[in-house]
């Protein structure tokens, strides 16, 4: 039969798994994505699951979601409209049709679309008889059922657990991927518990076919490699700054230390640094928020990388102390993964609502450096960026990611350390009789680091005003105003430093830009590159440096007619660009509902300003 | 700011005064600590430049900028943490906390109880004037309870915290309590302390001349002190007052004074003191002892040998290390799952 089916070459598609939070669709999204990856795909996956661990089953509440988007193009995104959903139960095609395309695949398990689960999800009439999925390719398999019966005399809860290998197989044959992969992934998964190693196999199998056998896959699909070229692994933004931290500390012969408090989203690369001390990596967690950055200025203090990880909340416990660090001129990274607001918000949600926060969010005139991470694999080299900044000059860096760079994924071409910028921390000479804790070095203003255990530097830092030169406490008041003048300037002369701001499109100016920042770039790059295909005039600058801006700035927003800020919060860069460029109109397009930008969201509104015109 | 190499054996007190001005108040308590901290350094055996001072806020943190050693005057509160990321990054520091009983028991609680139950080798010097003295005398976490103070003008309604059983509840391994008035004492204990391995929390019994005057006088008072305090030293019989013939013992699951030679007791009744016990018990019991029916217990009342947390983490990385093909990140970016093209 398989043989009678047609097989189509396909550019890239979007699955999206749903199901209950004890479904495993985590699992089967990573291991599509890894089979993905061995056979040459680019991708871009985002996990969307709640905050709570396990929900009531059947119910919206729990539905567990995890999208990916493969091809042979470059990927940028996990996608907007899934081609393909996989609806393990009622609630999760009730939370997750509207983002299906109009003619997709819709995989359910037929088990569960009884009364009983139609209930749980909230609808009132059948969903498979009410016309709601008309125009869909709806495939009712018995995933629960066939799934018993392959793993029979196993432990029935145990055997259920396999169910979601039943949906691997089914799609493996459906995009002709190799079986050999997925059976790879599970061996290595279930390396500490051998039993269940055969019983997910036979399962996978079981699910493979199944598809086969019946005839309701007249096409079956093929997606087309990427022609990237070197090394490449799956990678998510967690595991990625955790990742370029440890670069940053190697490349500066620092040691890495980690002070933190687990905190979704950020929680990740607080386990994925637990688990390097391989790498002279050292973790503490901490009580709380605070303790975490405290101990990680404390160890900056005693030469080490000092760095904290964190989200939105934690990042308002660690205003004081991120302060110090700024009062002290010590090297300290936080890396805030931003989760929707305010107070606990929306804890798994991605947002770029903590802009403000990070610029202005403490006491005094205290300014930091404040980056941004485009994308998954990015945060590996923000976090390096932001590290390299950090040492190089004395100052506290906030790196904002989100939780959809966080917990998403991307291919991601391997880079190698010893290629990565040089690092050099100013480290204060032993003995050096000239030392002052408070002299600046003339280009960058920043002071030396002197370590403790070093002879003939002991001195004494703290929170107190500093007098310039000496270090010592002083209350004197001109002296204030030179050291906060002096603090200021060292944050914008880092502006030499980086890169100029680039366009994407039309470098000397047109009618339309689109300004963003973060995490946003793949929807937004996606968006303005194909409208440029399409022969629109609209050119793309997307920040990833917001304190100090790099320096041409203010030259960039002044080539285009009109300028558009898009960013997923209630409008703060478009309010920090106002501040600092006000002879510029801006528009503005947020979004605040704890959701990626859609590409078609975008195109739709860039379109409709450009033909206002 | 020239200065040579010293070999621990040639320091002095000298060397760890500041040069700067010290700004206590006159009569302060806080003067004769820092000259016992001082004439303890040259003693312990480390190098100058190995010597950490770490402080949170308040009259006491101002510590730091009156010993010439590295020093960091941190944020209320917040001084254990710092120190506990000073000793984790350099294990072979000489770590001391100076903190006082607002710092540490209010705003800092949280973090006191973790520090000691994670037992970090560092000294903490824990300054219990009873009050908050930098921002003027309002009552804090010791202050006893009906006290007047500017927050409290009826008298507080709060019961105090002694800061030795909050060291006991929080797994502490060591705990030894000290008055300012006495230098000899505070200089062996800060020198036990210093030896001891583990977080080493001395409180320090301390007047504010200004605020809280006398506070500690029932056993700081020359005619009393013998008799409301005693001094327990490892191995001893707890055996204290003016006649050294006064002493404890165990009436059931209380501690009891004795008069040695009364009613059939000799000195052979008296408990000894067993500061080494890894069960606190006892150390707790001698902690709680209040006037008027038993003595204040000074002297290093527990002193632990219990696992200490920056040798363990050493311990780990070092161990991991040697263990892993793993050994650098290059290593790591290219192990698992990669594709070559």
């Amino acid at each position: 039969m398989c043989s009678k089916n047609k097989v189509v070459e396909l550019d890239d598609v979007i699955i999206k798994f749903a199901g209950d939070s004890g479904d495993g669709m985590q699992f089967t999204g990573s291991q599509f994505s890894d089979t993905s990856v061995n056979e040459g795909n680019d991708l871009a996956t985002f996990p969307d699951f709640p905050s709570e661990i396990r929900a009531p089953q059947g119910t919206i509440a729990g539905v567990s979601g995890f999208q990916i988007h493969i091809g042979g193009k470059d990927i940028h995104t996990s996608g907007d409209l899934a081609d393909v959903l996989v609806a393990m139960n009622p609630a999760a095609l009730k939370k997750n049709l509207k983002w299906v395309r109009d003619d997709g695949i819709i995989i359910i398990d037929i088990d569960n679309f009884d009364n009983k689960h139609y209930k749980k999800a909230g609808y009132v009439e059948d969903p498979l008889n009410d016309g709601s999925l008309e125009g869909y390719q709806v495939i009712k398999a018995p995933i629960t059922s066939f799934t018993k019966q392959s793993v029979k005399g196993l432990d029935p809860k145990v055997a259920l657990k396999t169910k979601n290998q039943f949906v691997s197989g089914l799609l493996y044959f459906l995009f002709n991927r190799n079986m050999e992969q997925g059976k790879h992934f599970i061996r290595e998964k279930f390396k500490n518990k051998p039993n269940l190693v055969q019983a997910n196999i036979d399962v996978l199998e079981a699910g493979f076919h199944y598809a086969e056998t019946i005839e309701a896959f007249h096409t079956t699909y093929r997606i087309i490699s990427a022609d990237k070229k070197g090394s490449f692994r799956n990678v998510t933004g967690n595991v990625a700054a955790a990742w370029g931290l440890i670069a940053a500390a190697e490349k500066s012969g620092r040691k890495l230390f980690l002070g933190s408090y687990p905190i979704t989203p950020a929680t990740e690369i607080l386990q994925e640094l637990s688990s390097r001390k391989h790498l002279g990596v050292k973790v503490f967690q901490a009580e709380d928020e605070i303790a975490g950055v405290a101990s990680a200025i404390g160890a900056s203090f005693a030469g080490n990388l000092g760095a904290t990880s964190t989200s939105g909340p934690g990042l308002s416990l660690k205003s004081e102390l991120i302060g110090l660090a700024v009062m002290t001129e010590l090297p300290l990274v936080v890396v805030n993964v931003q989760r929707g607001g305010p107070a606990t918000g929306l804890p798994t949600k991605p947002e770029q609502a903590d802009l403000l926060q990070a610029l202005y969010g403490r006491n005094g005139e205290s300014p930091v450096v404040v980056m941004a991470a485009t994308t998954p694999g990015d945060c590996f080299h923000a976090a390096y960026k932001a590290s390299k900044i950090a040492m190089e000059h004395m100052v506290p860096v906030i790196l904002l990611t989100d939780g959809y760079l966080a917990n998403g994924s991307e291919l991601w071409n391997i880079p190698d350390v010893d290629n990565l910028p040089n690092i050099k921390p100013p480290l204060a000479k032993a003995n050096d009789s000239n030392y002052a804790p408070y002299r600046r070095n003339p280009e960058t203003l920043a002071r030396e680091w002197a370590v403790p255990g070093t002879e003939g530097l002991r001195h004494r830092v703290g929170g107190l005003e500093k007098e310039d030169v000496t270090g010592e406490v002083s209350h004197d008041a001109l002296n204030h105003q030179i050291m906060v003048k002096y603090r200021q300037e060292k944050v914008q002369r880092i502006a030499n430093y980086i890169p100029e701001q680039s366009i994407v499109g039309s470098q000397n100016g047109g009618k339309l830009l689109v300004v963003s920042w973060g995490g946003t770039f793949g929807a937004v790059f996606t968006a303005v590159t194909e409208m440029r295909k399409e022969g629109k005039d609209i050119s793309l600058a997307h920040f990833d440096y917001i304190n100090p801006l790099p320096k041409n700035t203010k030259e960039v927003l002044s080539k285009f007619d009109q300028i558009i800020v898009t960013e997923l919060n209630n409008g703060q860069f478009v309010n920090y660009l106002r501040d600092n460029f006000p002879q510029y109109d801006y528009l503005k397009f947020n979004k605040i509902q704890g959701l990626p930008f859609m590409i078609y969201e975008l195109k739709e509104k860039f379109n409709e300003i450009l033909e206002e015109k | 700011m020239s200065e040579q190499n010293s070999h621990p054996e040639a320091l002095t007190a000298k060397d760890f005064k500041s040069d700067g001005p010290v700004k206590w108040c006159s009569g302060c308590g806080a003067y004769s600590i820092l000259n016992a901290v001082t004439s303890t350094l040259p003693r312990i055996g480390v190098r100058k430049e190995d010597v950490v001072f770490v402080s949170g806020i308040g009259c006491s943190s101002r510590f730091p900028y009156y010993v010439k050693t590295y020093g960091f005057h941190g944020l209320h509160g917040r001084a254990m943490p710092i120190a506990s990321g000073v000793k984790l990054a350099n294990p072979e520091l000489n770590l001391w906390v100076v903190t006082g009983d607002g710092d540490s028991m209010a705003i800092g609680g949280n973090h006191f109880i973790h520090t000691l139950r994670r037992n970090l080798d560092m000294n903490v010097l824990l300054l219990n004037n009873k009050i908050y003295g930098l921002t003027k005398g309002q009552y804090s976490p010791t202050t006893p309870f009906g006290s007047k103070t500017k927050t409290s003008p009826d008298g507080t309604i709060e019961h105090p915290f002694k800061p030795g059983e909050l060291t006991m509840g929080a797994e502490g391994a060591f705990y030894a309590r000290v008055i300012d008035t006495d230098p000899k004492m505070m200089k062996e204990v800060f020198y036990e302390a210093a030896l001891h391995k583990g977080t080493s929390l001395v409180e320090v019994l301390q007047n504010c001349i200004i605020f809280a005057n006398k506070v500690h006088e029932e056993v700081t008072s020359r005619d009393v002190k013998e008799d409301n305090t005693i001094q327990l030293q490892h191995g001893k019989p707890m055996i204290f007052g003016k006649n050294n013939d006064k002493g404890l013992i165990l009436d059931g699951v209380k501690l009891k004074v004795v008069k040695i030679g009364e009613n059939g007791i000799s000195k052979e009744d008296i408990l000894i003191h067993d500061a080494h016990n890894p069960d606190d018990t006892l150390h707790y019991m001698l902690t709680r002892m209040t006037l008027p029916e038993l003595p204040l217990a000074l002297g290093v009342i527990r002193a632990h040998k219990a696992p200490v947390y920056d040798q363990l983490m050493e311990e780990q990385v070092h161990q991991a290390q040697k263990h892993t093909k793993i050994k650098c990140l290059n290593d790591l970016l290219n192990s698992g799952e990669t594709v070559k093209k």
